[in-house]
């Protein structure tokens, strides 16, 4: 009987009524490895991995955030500047300039992509024939790399060449080479948010088709019971019902943008000027231009510390959501 | 009766009616229509001539040529006509293809080996991203581990970090440890990154397989690693397997890294994709003949892939 315990509750730290010397006894009894060493010998190497490869790392960009480390200068002593790079970067305009760039990014891109991805959702959700198929296929671009879709978009963007703008030439009358989506100002942060939201928009598609599927048929039959018109059925149980799955797509994206580089990079390299500069680019130039290491892990430190907090504040309002 | 009658009102409520059916199927075909010109159109560039694939206004209707594909995978230099047909005739059709525009052969591009380098890191990393992941899943599945959620949390949060933010102190352990433009260094690296990924997505595929099966296998007297390799994981086969295609498909499209951290003897396809060129500039065809080799595994994978997608990309949150 001791023994089927055991074995039925592998896990369970404590057998309630039974003595320590009784429990050992019982444990006994699986043969090789216990349990408690196989848990450790399978975690440990991942716990090592990342430490090697995450955590380190990070702990040495700490300490180089309060050097002036420039590795194009390395000869030089490592000299230790205390908080001077972190309040450089504070009060420098421009890299404030390039937090704003990135949030406007985030907040439109996201915005569109909820818009998209909703309305496409509710679409699919009406399970005409055929659905199936033509889900994988708007699936199709959020599976691709971004830096070749940055790639690839600079060519249909081309003013001439390209055939993005000579459509709208054809809808609009405004001839094709009179505007360049990625080399002016007023333009190019806006390619940069139509192209990632032709990329993403799917992935909020999908979060909320998983959202609108998990409503049960019983309460639209039970609203139809009274007299709800559809628009009140949307917002009382569709919308409501989808929030928190749309939430944790809007989280997700909202990281993602804010880190975004590779798309961006190869679509405008952050121009023209510095219009689509996103913080990521300003810490790569930082870092993999000017070297300046010091100067740049003190801006790697902000941006994860920022990226960090605001996931922790967001999970803690989708919780709230969630329990509702 | 009454049941029969409640079943039949209950599918005309929640069911579309057909005319709205219609509505809805067309917008998404027509949204479908649009999604996927931009790749039909690189698909088709890469049969274009060079001239067709510049010319103004862009051509709809053109003479397929595998110049691209033949651009791609060579290196050419420029001859004189009198050079040329001083040669002998050539053997294979892309000479042929190649001098018709005054050009010969020099060698083979760098594509392969980019190529190969994609493979090899791809399927590296993701092994060791599979295998370590499935353990560290199986622990934190079936065993009471000290602060489990703050050890999920923490694996979870190593992927928050911006990219380039990570390349920093990575680039700088790199050089002392030789580590730099490496494959090694790449596997290791793409690992650690999806191994968070790994261990969330097999965590919510182990929750699933029932205790039971194992736990009868542990009263045949079978030992815990028995049990895992000849019963749990035969269970898991296909969640390790949806896991190990997002895992390839990062390291596959991952290009911060690459590019920060690679320059010749490990580079991989999407940083070397943007600096194919040609005689003046992007050599357009040949970009997209490259672009289009890439995403067609992509494009299989996500069709193989289309029921597990969800998970795959809400780290297990979501599961349908």
């Amino acid at each position: 009987m001791d023994k089927m315990t055991t074995i039925l509750q592998p896990d369970h730290a404590t057998f309630p009524g039974m003595s320590e010397p009784a429990k050992s006894r019982a444990m006994r009894h699986v043969r090789g490895l216990s349990d408690r060493t196989i848990a450790w010998l399978f975690v440990a190497p991942t716990i090592a991995l990342l430490l090697a490869i995450n955590i380190f790392p990070l702990v040495w960009m700490i300490r180089l955030s309060f050097t002036s480390l420039n590795l194009s200068m390395s000869y030089l002593p490592l000299r230790f500047v205390g908080l001077d790079n972190f309040s450089d970067i504070l009060t420098d305009e421009d890299v404030w300039i390039r937090l704003q760039t990135t949030a406007q990014f985030v907040i439109w891109s996201v915005a569109l992509q909820v818009i998209i991805g909703f309305g496409l959702a509710l679409l699919i959700n009406r399970q005409f024939r055929g659905h199936s198929f033509w889900t994988t296929i708007i699936l199709l671009p959020m599976m691709l790399s971004p830096a070749v879709v940055g790639n690839f978009w600079t060519l249909l963007l081309q003013p001439q060449i390209g055939p993005f703008n000579y459509l709208i030439s054809l809808f609009t009358g405004v001839p094709p080479s009179s505007f360049s989506m990625t080399g002016q100002v007023s333009l190019a942060p806006w390619t940069i948010v139509l192209v990632d939201s032709w990329m993403w928009s799917p992935y909020v598609m999908l979060i909320c088709l998983a959202g609108l599927r998990s409503i049960p048929d019983y309460i639209y039959e039970a609203a139809e019971v009274d007299r709800a018109s559809a628009w009140r059925q949307f917002w009382s149980i569709t919308l409501p019902m989808t929030v928190p799955f749309l939430m944790l797509a809007v989280l997700f994206r909202a990281i993602e943008n804010f880190k975004m580089f590779d798309m961006v990079n190869l679509l405008t390299s952050g121009g023209p000027g510095s219009t689509t500069e996103l913080v990521s680019i300003t810490l790569k130039r930082a870092a993999f231009e000017k070297w300046r290491t010091g100067y740049s892990s003190a801006l790697a430190i902000i941006l994860f510390v920022t990226v960090f907090g605001a996931a922790n504040i967001y999970v803690k309002a989708l919780n709230k959501v969630k329990q509702r | 009766m009454t049941a029969a009658l409640a079943k039949s009102t209950a599918h005309s409520i929640v069911e579309a009616s057909p005319r709205a059916k219609a509505v809805a199927g067309g917008l998404v075909i027509l949204y479908a229509v649009i999604t996927i010109l931009p790749l039909l159109w690189i698909v088709a560039t890469a049969f274009k001539s060079q001239s067709d694939a510049i010319a103004y206004p862009p051509k709809l209707i053109f003479e397929p040529t595998l110049e691209g594909y033949v651009n791609l995978f060579t290196v050419r230099t420029r001859q004189t006509p009198d050079f040329i047909a001083k040669l002998p005739p050539p053997q294979t059709w892309y000479d042929k293809l190649v001098r018709q525009h005054d050009m010969v052969i020099a060698g083979p591009s760098k594509v392969v080996p980019r190529f190969v380098n994609s493979l090899i890191i791809g399927f590296g990393s993701t092994f060791l991203a599979v295998f370590l992941g499935t353990l560290a899943a199986y622990a934190f599945s079936r065993f009471r581990i000290p602060l489990a959620d703050d050890l999920l949390f923490f694996i979870l949060s190593t992927r928050m970090m911006p990219p380039v933010a990570v390349a920093i102190p990575i680039y700088l352990m790199y050089r002392q440890l030789n580590l730099t433009d490496t494959r090694l260094g790449m596997i290791l690296l793409y690992t650690a990154v999806n191994v968070s990924l790994a261990v969330w997505l097999l965590k919510g595929f182990i929750d699933e397989i029932p205790r039971e099966y194992e736990e009868a296998a542990l009263v045949d007297g079978y030992t815990r690693l028995q049990a895992l390799r000849k019963v749990v994981l035969p269970q898991a086969v296909t969640g390790i397997a949806a896991t190990a295609i997002f895992c390839l498909i990062f390291s596959w499209n991952e290009y911060a890294f690459a590019v920060l951290l690679t320059s010749g003897e490990a580079q991989t396809m999407p940083p070397f994709i943007p600096f194919i060129i040609g005689e003046g500039g992007q050599d357009w065809p040949a970009v997209a003949a490259a672009t289009t080799l890439f995403v067609v595994p992509i494009v299989l994978f996500t069709v193989l892939l289309r029921k597990h997608l969800l998970r795959g990309i809400t780290f297990g949150a979501v599961r349908k």
